[in-house]
């Protein structure tokens, strides 16, 4: 049977079907992001002055993954807007770009989560002596990277010390820690750029809680790995479709060409959504 | 929007290209505007939401075409933005109703 307004456009609507179906879609997926923002704002205006983490991403990556979204978004508009004028050839070169771009925003994202796997918060017994902003501070929270065995590993938590019955643990700290203002982390990662950073023996015993920069370690966390690896599957699914009507399903550019460049359009639609997610999640996460 | 005449494709590309300039150009006055630590933490989130408003209206306004849509596709959108909002005003009342004798800072 054949399904009708694919291609002409309903008299009451003056949209064919598809259209408004993506439209009722991104309606709902506003509102589930919304959600989560929602959940973001309550939670952050909740916590306790000092708990909340910022200041841990790494903004020029961030940046960088940004500009590769936004790219593949205009190179999605570009390749619709060849269809337009039946050019088949430059459509499939602008949509490779766009896939090309979301594989590397999942790679950049990939690369970016594993740094934070083997990026550690520990607290201790007993407060050591640290320099940060060229002061010496006394504290007992350290954030920094493990050194085991001549691994940097990743994962670990307390339970894990116990379960490895490791006795002790080389612990390279970093010259900041989330309590310190935005102002006060630039100052100190300036002063302590290019010097030899200090390194500590930690035993498992002087360990109150250890942990990886994973959704356990805080409401931070816990947002930031929900909300951008929601993203991330977004990202993934927009370019499986956008890639399926690119390669396979590019046959019906010969046999219903108005239809396919509806699917183009359609698959676009959503691609820009995903963009428009991104441009909010990254101020929020990375910056503020 | 099914009668595009070559013309009017090749106006819309221009667009397209200007719109992406500005989007980049929004990035980095985000992100350089960050490295500036204002002592305001409203003054930062605000200057940063609104940049990033300002981006997501460009890329709905004309990558998406709502700037130029049936009517059918803003009635969606209308009730979309009022839930949204809606919800946002949910948010609020939550931050400021907790139940008594708990404490919140």
């Amino acid at each position: 049977m054949e399904i009708p307004y694919t291609a002409q456009p309903r008299k009451d609507t003056g949209l064919y079907n598809a259209k408004v179906g993506i439209w009722l879609f991104l309606a709902s997926e506003v509102m589930l992001f919304g959600g989560l923002f929602s959940a973001y704002i309550l939670l952050r205006v909740g916590a306790t002055p000092g708990t909340w983490v910022h200041g841990l991403l790494n903004i020029p990556i961030g940046t960088f993954n940004t500009a590769v979204l936004i790219t593949s978004s205009v190179t999605v508009v570009l390749s619709w807007a060849a269809l337009k004028v039946g050019n088949f050839g430059r459509y499939r070169f602008y949509q490779a770009i766009t896939i090309l771009c979301a594989l590397g925003f999942l790679g950049i994202k990939s690369f970016e989560y594993r740094e934070k796997f083997s990026h550690y918060e520990v607290w201790l017994n007993q407060p050591v002596t640290v320099t940060r902003g060229g002061q010496e501070v006394q504290t007992d929270r350290l954030l920094g990277h493990i050194e085991y065995q001549g691994h940097h590993p990743a994962f670990w938590s307390t339970k894990t010390l116990a379960e490895k019955q490791v006795e002790s643990f080389k612990f390279t700290p970093d010259p900041i820690h989330y309590k310190m203002t935005p102002k006060e982390m630039a100052h100190a990662r300036k002063t302590a750029a290019g010097r030899k950073a200090e390194e500590f023996e930690f035993k498992a015993a002087d360990v109150k809680r250890l942990s990886a920069f994973v959704p356990g370690h805080s409401t931070y966390f816990a947002l930031y790995f929900t909300l951008t690896a929601l993203h991330a599957l977004h990202v993934l699914g927009g370019a499986v479709v956008i890639f399926y009507i690119w390669g396979p399903g590019a046959k019906m550019w010969k046999t219903d060409p108005e239809r396919y460049t509806n699917r183009v359009e359609v698959s676009g639609l959503f691609w820009h959504f995903v963009d428009l997610v991104w441009i909010f999640l990254f101020p929020v996460l990375y910056l503020l | 929007m099914s009668d595009h005449s070559h013309q009017d494709i090749a106006k819309h590309v221009k667009i397209y290209i200007t719109v992406f300039v500005a989007l980049l150009v929004g990035t980095i006055i985000t992100v350089a505007l960050n490295y500036l630590h204002f002592d305001s933490m409203a003054l930062t989130i605000a200057i940063a939401l609104f940049v990033a408003t300002i981006k997501a209206a460009l890329v709905a306004c004309y990558f998406m075409h709502l700037i130029s849509e049936r009517k059918m596709i803003y009635l969606i959108m209308a009730f979309t933005v009022f839930f949204f909002i809606g919800l946002m005003f949910l948010t609020l009342g939550a931050h400021y109703d907790y139940p008594p004798n708990t404490t919140t800072l």
